[in-house]
């Protein structure tokens, strides 16, 4: 028999960490290569599948965090700790760390968008030393939807970091969090020599568009601005054709893009 | 090698390969045609040569051999997955030279873009090709802008030749079973086209700007998203997966693809009521892009071979050749801006 990709195999659910009501990360079993921004199938028999990015990576284990909006995720929150999950991937390019290195990064991030650059600022929070200088600039709708609220805090110490709600009552809101959308925050961010440095840029459309022309204003060259795009999918490898852009397939050459290719996508 | 064939002669040949093969023909199914009263002629298993349509394109293309409109994939119960057992037999394939080189784009998206697909490696690995000579253009075709017209990578090529047929064999073992049948053995070239009353032309400055045209909105009302188009057309590659389980409650049952339109609502639905190319204008765009840009900026050839195909099926009379031939014109209108 050839490598069948479309069939999946077993995964255990070894945590789960509950950050809203409705986004949980799911602690998977997984040995083997994979990087932050690539993506799981998660593909549930009778319920369909869902491409779910890689939040975390850890040794033998894989993150999924999940927000529950359909069909599949809904059945992926009827499962608990030990239970299985069948899985596919991961796939996509993901985010090359040499592209960050050495210089100075900013990542902008909003909502659910904080999960596929999670693996990616997790990495710089551990290894400060490998990047000039860090910057996150995370915002979600109110305080109830904040995500990953424990790294944020332990992230502080070795970046700095931004958390911001569109809105919020007084007294609800946790005390080291802002007010305001994401692209408010930016020309905050203290930079040395903002030609050469580099920008993360992951969210809801319009939150990534209005992030992008925010940084180019800054002064940020367009080949230093990276972002990752969600398209409709269906197999993740190149043959369905639900997600082609233009040339371009999401799962295959993406989700992760450079802005100057980013940029040329006409859906 | 070439050869003359009686009708029965062929016939023999042909049933000498059904031990090992089933064998897919264009064929006449009564009454299925677009129009009312009038036949359908679209692919299906053949087990004689008199069931094979020479003399009419075919409505469908021959992917459906390849590229079945419903494939089950595994099944499965809430633990366990079991891969679809392939078929038994392998395929011989009779298809006109477009088609041949419909097989290429095929190719391209099923063995290199991305990693290989399993379903249609398996049977790819066991087809053998009939090419079927084009004794003249049929409705719509364009194969010869195309440069689609011709074609080389057959087993076997078979031209009708008053009531027999020209045969040329590539394969040996093929050739060992003709030639003792054979009323003659003479040089055979399949017949093809040199020229097609439609022609195309693509213009060699095309950019994607040209999504900016406003040649695609006449389509918005036009269109009526039915699809057609593309399960007719043999480069269409789309899929869908779908789950079908056996009873309500349990978790027994298996997952299926089956081919999708991009021309279709629902193509690109994301959850929580998203999607992209609402208009029909812009979905046409997508179609057209696809088959005579994107694909070739990715590959290296052109996606359309030019059956025309799209054109003798859709309901709205919308040609897809003329659509193409107003590039070049809105490369204008772009540039112009
Ligand atoms: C590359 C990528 C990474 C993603 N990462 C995450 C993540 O880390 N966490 C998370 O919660 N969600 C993520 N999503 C979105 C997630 O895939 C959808 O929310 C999910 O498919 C919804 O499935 P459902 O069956 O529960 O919902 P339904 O609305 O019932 O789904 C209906 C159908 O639409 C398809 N679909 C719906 N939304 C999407 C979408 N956005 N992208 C692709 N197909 C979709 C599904 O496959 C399904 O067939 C990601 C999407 C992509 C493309
Ligand atoms: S786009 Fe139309 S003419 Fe071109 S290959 Fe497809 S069906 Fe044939
Ligand atoms: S172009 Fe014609 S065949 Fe294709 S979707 Fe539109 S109406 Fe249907
Ligand atoms: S998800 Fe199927 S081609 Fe990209």
């Amino acid at each position: 028999m050839t490598d069948n990709e479309y069939v999946p195999f077993l995964s255990k659910i070894t945590e789960i960490i509950r950050h809203t009501d409705i986004e949980y990360t799911f602690r998977m079993t997984y040995d083997g290569d994979v990087k932050p921004g690539q993506f799981f199938e998660v593909s549930i028999p009778k319920y369909g599948e869902a491409p779910i990015s890689v939040s975390g990576i850890g040794d033998g284990t894989v993150d999924l965090t999940i927000r529950k909006v359909g069909k599949v995720t809904n059945e992926v929150f009827e499962h608990t700790m030990g239970d299985h999950l069948f899985l596919r991937g991961p796939y996509g390019n993901g985010f090359d760390l040499d592209d960050y290195r050495g210089r100075e990064l900013v990542v902008v991030a909003g909502g659910t968008g904080l999960s596929p650059v999670r693996g990616v600022v997790d990495h710089f929070a551990r290894h400060p030393e490998e990047v000039k200088g860090m910057t996150l600039i995370t915002g979600f709708k109110s305080p109830a939807d904040i995500l990953f609220f424990g790294d944020l805090a332990r992230w502080k110490q070795s970046m700095e970091v931004i958390l911001t709600v569109d809105c919020a009552d007084d007294g609800d809101k946790p005390a080291a969090c802002q007010i305001g959308l994401v692209t408010e925050h930016l020309p905050k961010v203290k930079l040395g020599d903002i030609s050469r440095a580099v920008a993360i840029v992951v969210g809801p459309p319009a939150m990534m568009r209005f992030s992008v022309l925010g940084l180019l204003e800054l002064g940020f060259a367009e080949k230093n601005i990276w972002i990752s795009q969600e398209r409709k999918m269906c197999c993740g490898i190149g043959k369905c054709g639900h997600c082609k852009i233009g040339d371009v397939y999401v799962c295959l050459d993406g989700p992760v893009f450079n802005y100057t290719k980013g940029r040329t996508l006409i859906d | 090698m070439g050869f003359k064939l009686s009708r029965e002669a062929f016939d023999a040949v042909l049933q000498s390969w059904t031990d090992d093969y089933v064998l897919f023909a264009p064929k006449r199914f009564e009454q299925g045609g677009i129009y009312s009263d009038t036949d359908c002629i679209r692919y299906g298993q053949v087990q004689a040569v008199d069931e094979i349509v020479f003399d009419s394109k075919s409505l469908y293309s021959f992917k459906e051999a390849l590229l079945p409109v419903s494939e089950t994939l595994f099944f499965f119960t809430e633990e366990t997955v079991k891969e679809a057992d392939p078929p038994k037999k392998g395929a011989i394939i009779f298809l006109r030279s477009c088609d041949l080189h419909g097989l290429k784009r095929l190719d391209e998206i099923y063995l290199r873009n991305g990693p290989e697909d399993a379903y249609y490696r398996r049977l790819r690995d066991r087809v053998q090709f009939v090419l079927m000579g084009c004794p003249h253009s049929f409705e719509n075709c364009f194969c010869v802008s195309m440069g689609t017209n011709q074609a080389t990578d057959y087993a076997i090529s078979v031209d009708v030749e008053g009531d027999g047929f020209l045969v040329d064999c590539k394969s040996e073992a093929w050739a060992e079973r003709i030639t003792p049948r054979a009323e003659a053995e003479l040089d055979v070239t399949p017949r093809h086209v040199t020229e097609n009353a439609v022609t195309v032309n693509i213009p060699e400055t095309l950019t994607i700007q040209v999504a900016s045209s406003r040649i695609w909105d006449e389509y918005d009302n036009r269109c009526i998203d039915c699809g057609r188009c593309n399960f007719v057309c043999p480069t269409c590659t789309c899929f869908t997966m779908q789950d079908l389980f056996y009873t309500e409650n349990g978790r027994v049952g298996e997952r299926r693809r089956i081919w999708a339109s991009c021309m279709v609502d629902g193509f690109t639905d994301v959850a929580g009521g998203g999607s992209y190319r609402k208009k029909n204008g812009e979905r046409m765009r997508f179609k057209v892009l696809h088959k005579v840009y994107d694909f070739k900026v990715r590959t290296g050839s052109h996606m359309c071979v030019g059956c025309g195909r799209c054109d003798d099926v859709c309901p709205e009379y919308i040609s897809f050749s003329n659509s193409v031939n107003k590039l070049d014109q809105a490369m204008k209108e772009v540039s112009g801006r």
